[in-house]
């Protein structure tokens, strides 16, 4: 099965998992994640995917069998969304720490409470800070595609980190797109078997998750925020590697009509489809705005998006999670701190957009075009979208 | 193949296995510390061809303070709550890449190591599903120190009734625990697993002998051995192992299997000695009445009967 095939965007990840012959998935069923994990034990149960499909108890649990396996040296996948991920929050934490390169696509899914099953980006913010590798996907293509780099990622020994992917719930996973199924040989020749450096082996035995005293945990700390800025070098090594093999390109840091642009907006994941055609049509009216997007979250792209946004006049962040309490969302934090020493000087401004499911419209972009443009020294992100 | 019929080497006095200590010595267990001995009865019994994953706790803490370890064969610590879980996809992983030939062409138990609470509290769940999912070289070791030693004497729901502990203190309105301890075993067995057992580090061959059992069967086994805490239990470090003796003599630990489904008690007590022999030695008993005690005892022996009726009517054959 090969060539461009329509499907659920759920069954390309699934597909991608098959491709990369995965050893070991440990998932719990939560919506909308279910299509992928639903798929991945229909291939198993077909003999398409020599794989152990772990039915766990819980998200709990899937994350610490996926510790547990891929520790044991196995090419680990699992999936989840919004609760489960925040059930499984405690093992996130855990599993860069012991640097296992996991696999994990969240189907990003709002938090309760109120409970909700629509969209937004809540869930994967509970867990910005983890040492987790961390991508959004824009559309099917990419999806199966970053799913396929991830593994080569996670398991470059340079990395040997988790890596987590994130397709907007619904808005994405439940989509049917025509997409471009890679050929196994080609996925062969750019994910080579997994060859862990060091795993549990009874051959040659290990300690892994020692308890590190005062006078090595921060060592241990400052290691890992280190392998994860430099994991970007890989990054990029695996996109060229990507594009050579199936001719698609893919940067940590896309952008869309910004070189000329005065406002620059800022986004992540599949609204950034409807923001390209809103930036279209807002330039046929004249405005000079452009999109960046940004594919890689963990570790922040920080040089690419300062490329990006030289020459912005205004910089409009869209957010897609509420950090309670506080002015800004978790992007519109991240691009102020970059900015602020940078010597660029944009007037920045932050969005909240589509949260628990609302609608993202192209109405929408061009309604945050006009404020970047005009509202200056911005206190608090503005709730753009959402009845008074 | 029937949990009775598993093929293991005996453990005897005269095959005991010799070379060095598998739980390598320079641990920081307490002095007499019960569990670190039923530990090291343990690992003795697996040898290191095997891997083992630890629950946070007194026995993770002791052994792992980096850059050290005690711990000879492949070893992980993930978290407190789900050494079962970590264990499920160490057995998974083990099994898939011996069938995708990159990894040992050999069975390759996983044995997982938690203390009551990592086993019947905060791990219970992690536990159930393990079982339930029926991993085939799955041994879980529950080394049961009737509370929460490492963070300092704590109840758990393994406490027995009237223990004193920090959570549980005696006071004007309380006479410690007020609940009865939670059958790990029966648990364990109901979910239909084919082997239980429990075992005791002063009948340190039965011990052995169960562990590599379980070791043997295909398909999930528990085994919940008894380990004294001379700390938290307020008791002179010499008495680890007489406690043990006297838990067993006196029926509040009876030492049984459970083989798919058959039960046999190993050390039959028929004429139990007094439980106040057993409490006498540990300060956290040290409140108790003879009414208290007697109103123990006669919960006590009402479970060993069951137990007994359980033997007799399904005896291992």
């Amino acid at each position: 099965m090969a060539g461009r095939l329509a499907m659920d965007v759920s069954v390309a990840v699934a597909e991608a998992v098959r491709l990369a012959n995965a050893d070991v998935i440990a998932a719990y069923p939560i919506t909308p994640q279910t299509r992928i994990v639903e798929r991945l034990a229909e291939l198993v149960a077909n003999g398409q995917l020599d794989a152990d499909y772990i039915p766990v108890e819980s998200e709990h649990s899937a994350m610490s069998s996926s510790i547990g396996a891929a520790a044991a040296g196995a090419r680990t996948f699992t999936a989840t969304s919004s609760q489960g991920l925040a059930l499984m929050n405690e093992m996130v934490y855990v599993a860069p720490g012991l640097r296992v390169p996991i696999v994990m696509v969240v189907a990003n899914r709002a938090i309760s409470a109120p409970i909700a099953l629509g969209n937004d980006h809540s869930d994967i913010m509970s867990v910005r800070d983890s040492g987790w590798l961390s991508f959004f996907a824009e559309n099917g293509q990419e999806a199966l595609d970053l799913t396929l780099a991830a593994f080569r990622i996670a398991e470059d020994p340079e990395v040997s980190l988790p890596v987590c992917l994130s397709l907007d719930g619904f808005i994405l996973t439940h989509i049917t797109e025509p997409v471009l199924m890679p050929d196994q040989t080609e996925v062969d020749r750019f994910l080579p078997p997994f060859k862990p450096s060091v795993q549990l082996d009874i051959k040659d035995p290990i300690s892994m998750g020692l308890w590190a005293p005062p006078d090595v945990y921060a060592e241990a700390r400052k290691a890992m925020a280190l392998a994860l800025f430099s994991a970007k070098k890989t990054v990029v090594k695996a996109f060229d590697e990507f594009n050579r093999i199936f001719g698609r390109r893919y940067r940590p840091v896309e952008t869309y009509r910004q070189e000329d642009a005065e406002t620059v907006i800022i986004s992540m994941g599949s609204i950034s489809e409807t923001a390209m055609t809103a930036v279209d049509e807002m330039r046929d009216l004249g405005h000079k705005v452009g999109l960046v997007r940004l594919r890689l979250w963990r570790p922040f792209p920080e040089e690419e998006l300062l490329a990006a946004l030289a020459g912005a006049k205004n910089v409009a962040v869209v957010d897609r999670h509420l950090i309670l309490g506080c002015g800004s969302g978790p992007v519109g934090l991240e691009v102020k701190s970059l900015v602020c020493n940078s010597g660029l000087r944009p007037n920045i401004t932050n969005f909240f957009l589509g949260l628990g499911g609302r609608d993202v419209t192209r109405a929408n972009f061009k309604y945050i075009r006009e404020r970047a443009a005009g509202v200056r020294n911005q206190l608090r992100a503005e709730f753009v979208g959402v009845y008074e | 193949m029937r949990a009775f019929e598993a093929p293991f080497e005996r453990v005897t006095n005269r095959n005991f296995p010799k070379g060095p200590e598998v739980l390598a010595p320079g641990h920081g267990a307490c002095q007499g510390c019960g569990e670190a001995l039923a530990l090291r009865l343990v690992l003795k019994a697996l040898g290191t061809e095997f891997i083992a994953v630890s629950a946070t706790g007194c026995m993770e803490v002791c052994t792992s303070r980096f850059p050290n370890t005690s711990w000879q064969m492949p070893w992980i610590h993930v978290a407190f709550e789900n050494a079962a879980a970590v264990a499920s996809g160490v057995e998974a992983a083990t099994r898939v890449l011996k069938r995708k030939g990159r990894g040992h062409d050999q069975r390759i138990p996983v044995v997982a190591l938690a203390g009551d609470g990592g086993t019947a509290d905060i791990g219970l769940q992690a536990l159930s599903g393990a079982l339930e999912r029926f991993h085939e070289n799955f041994v879980y070791v529950c080394l049961d120190n009737e509370a929460y030693m490492n963070t300092g004497f704590q109840r758990s729901s393994a406490t027995p009734f009237r223990a004193s502990t920090t959570t549980s203190p005696v006071g004007a309105c309380s006479k410690g625990q007020h609940t009865w301890k939670k059958n790990m075993p029966a648990i364990a067995a109901a979910h239909g697993i084919p082997y239980v057992a429990t075992a005791s580090p002063a009948f340190h061959l039965d011990l052995m002998n169960k562990i590599r059992r379980a070791a043997a069967v295909e398909g999930p086994a528990y085994v919940h051995v008894f380990s004294p805490c001379p700390t938290g239990w307020l008791m002179k470090p010499e008495l680890a192992v007489e406690s043990a003796r006297l838990a067993v003599s006196s029926r509040i630990f009876p030492l049984y299997e459970v083989l798919d489904g058959s039960y046999r008690i190993n050390r039959p007590a028929p004429n139990p000695t007094p439980l106040a022999d057993y409490f006498r030695a540990q300060g956290r008993y040290r409140h108790l009445t003879e009414d208290d005690v007697a109103f123990i005892a006669r919960r006590v022996n009402s479970d060993y009967e069951r137990l007994v009726d359980l033997a007799e009517r399904r005896p291992v054959s």
